[in-house]
């Protein structure tokens, strides 16, 4: 699903944030990608998501070499993305409802068909009396849930989450860490960028650990073969 | 892609999503409805400026359109010369082969049309002697498109002994015309200056709105939205901002003409003319529109291709 090859991306100003990084993510896998901030972790979400573009090396998403977009075609990549971020990035405008419908507007979904997804999509997040609420009355917790329910509800092949759970408290972040388990075991493969360690040790899956812009550990978190290909 | 659906009604939900977003526009308007209208106003005051002008002139255009084909000369005979001597003149003259009518205005009727015309009638009272002197009107047989014939006939009359002025009537109508073109020229002028006005406001109302509406562009683009639809709200706001600005424009129009048609009219009574104002017509009042819709339109797009590419998410 995701295959970096040897990418480097240095910021104008000569900042290295990633360097030579090499990284394999299988169709259906759940991973989280820790290190401390500055390590690079939302560098390479950004280069998967097209936010930014790698210096040296190539990056492809499904089979497709992101080098070989053109910034016309970025909206058609990230169609096929949900992204999930720290401040939820939600538009205080307008109720739950027109946030959750946003994806679908956007590739020109029917009427119809939006209002089923969205309802399955805040279902699924335990938001479904909440469609018509304003977000700001949300708390921290549930606007993270309708970002979320934002984030899935055009079925994307892969989830990007940056920091989902860092203004949450431990029993709040579990609950959110479990959704996207839920959404890994329908078949979406998902990539969450975490520094929680407790909490990736709990949920088990594999852990790609970044330092100074380099993979410093690939695998399961804190087993033995730290050099296992994911 | 897996989850795009399918193509025919992605057809038709992009008409209802273009209808969708053509509403919205107007309902974003609509919330900020003192905001809206002094922008409008603006747009409206700028576009009815030379509407007025060229209403005016097409006016003045109108009333001396019938002017140019009754090509006249007046002589003004010496004050001395008795009517006697004007008559036998006035039958020499009609002989003329260039000459089509002669028409003699006697001291007195001179005096009489002169009360009539200049509403001086009563100052007039108070002269001793009648100071006009005898005119007598010459209708040349030559038309207007001749000029030099005209000019020889003028200068030949002027000539004669008892003629003390002769005058072509002909020439302050030519110079009529020559400054309504002179007006219709700085019409354009003014006109372009003022669209140049209209696409600035609009330019700078729908970069406000832009940065505005900075989260949601950003938001939008995270989440695949393409260039043509961020860009499709802003251009509908432009246009409706044409369309108001427009309509306003018309009503500033109407009003105006309205407030000056009675005066106007009694001014023509005087002039014992039925001349009545000709407003606007249904095509040049669509033209307005029309032409405010694009200025709306190109104004809403310089600002959109020149701010939407500054905002990408980080």
């Amino acid at each position: 699903m995701i295959h970096f090859d040897n990418v480097s991306k240095r910021y104008p100003g000569g900042h290295d944030a990633l360097s030579q990084v090499s990284i394999r993510l299988d169709k259906g896998q759940m991973a989280f990608l820790t290190g401390h901030s500055g390590a690079g972790k939302s560098t390479l979400l950004k280069l998967i998501a097209m936010i930014e573009r790698p210096t040296r090396g190539q990056i492809f998403l499904d089979g497709v070499n992101l080098n070989n977009i053109s910034n016309r075609k970025i909206p058609y990549i990230r169609r096929n993305i949900g992204i999930i971020f720290q401040n939820h990035h939600l538009l205080y405008d307008r109720p739950v409802f027109d946030n959750v419908a946003m994806p679908l507007i956007i590739q020109g979904y029917r009427r119809q068909e939006i209002h089923k997804r969205v309802r399955a999509a805040l279902n699924q997040v335990g938001l479904i009396s909440k469609e018509k609420a304003d977000p700001i009355t949300l708390s921290g917790g549930e606007q993270q849930r309708v970002g979320i329910a934002r984030a899935i509800v055009h079925k994307p092949l892969l989830l990007l989450a940056d920091e989902p759970t860092g203004n949450l408290d431990p029993e709040l972040s579990r609950e959110i860490m479990e959704l996207f388990a839920r959404f890994n075991q329908v078949g979406t493969t998902v990539l969450i960028a975490s520094h929680d360690l407790d909490l990736i040790k709990q949920m088990g899956s594999p852990m790609i650990s970044l330092q100074g812009g380099r993979v410093l550990h690939n695998g399961l978190p804190f087993s033995l073969n730290t050099n296992r290909e994911l | 892609m897996r989850n795009n659906p399918q193509k025919s009604s992605r057809l038709r939900s992009y008409f209802g999503h273009h209808l969708r977003v053509c509403l919205g526009s107007l309902g974003r308007l609509y919330a900020q409805p003192i905001a809206t209208l002094m922008t409008a106003a603006v747009i409206a005051i700028a576009l009815a400026l030379p509407v007025g002008l060229y209403i005016g002139l097409s006016n003045i255009a109108q009333v001396s359109s019938g002017w140019d084909g009754s090509t006249q000369i007046s002589l003004f005979l010496h004050t001395e010369v008795k009517k006697s001597d004007a008559q036998k003149l006035m039958r020499r003259l009609e002989k003329h082969k260039d000459i089509k009518k002669v028409e003699l205005i006697d001291k007195e009727k001179g005096l009489q049309q002169f009360k009539e015309i200049s509403g001086f009638g009563d100052a007039l009272k108070y002269l001793d002697s009648n100071p006009l002197p005898i005119v007598l009107v010459v209708h040349p047989r030559i038309m207007a498109n001749q000029p030099d014939r005209t000019t020889k006939l003028v200068k030949d009359l002027g000539k004669h002994k008892l003629v003390e002025l002769a005058q072509l009537d002909v020439q302050w109508v030519k110079r009529l015309y020559t400054f309504i073109e002179i007006a219709n020229r700085s019409i354009w002028v003014i006109s372009s200056m003022l669209a140049i006005a209209v696409l600035l406001v609009i330019g700078n109302t729908i970069r406000l709105d832009i940065q505005n509406r900075r989260e949601e562009i950003e938001v939008s683009k995270l989440i695949g939205a393409s260039d043509p639809f961020i860009r499709r709200p802003f251009l509908y706001t432009g246009l409706w901002y044409g369309v108001i600005g427009g309509v306003l424009a018309w009503i500033i129009t109407l009003l105006s003409l309205l407030m000056m048609e009675n005066p106007i009219h009694k001014l023509a009574l005087l002039y014992h003319s039925d001349f009545r104002l000709t407003g606007l017509d249904t095509g040049n009042t669509l033209l307005l529109i029309l032409i405010s819709c694009l200025l709306g339109l190109v104004g809403s797009w310089i600002a959109v291709s020149r701010h939407l590419k500054d905002i990408e998410p980080s």
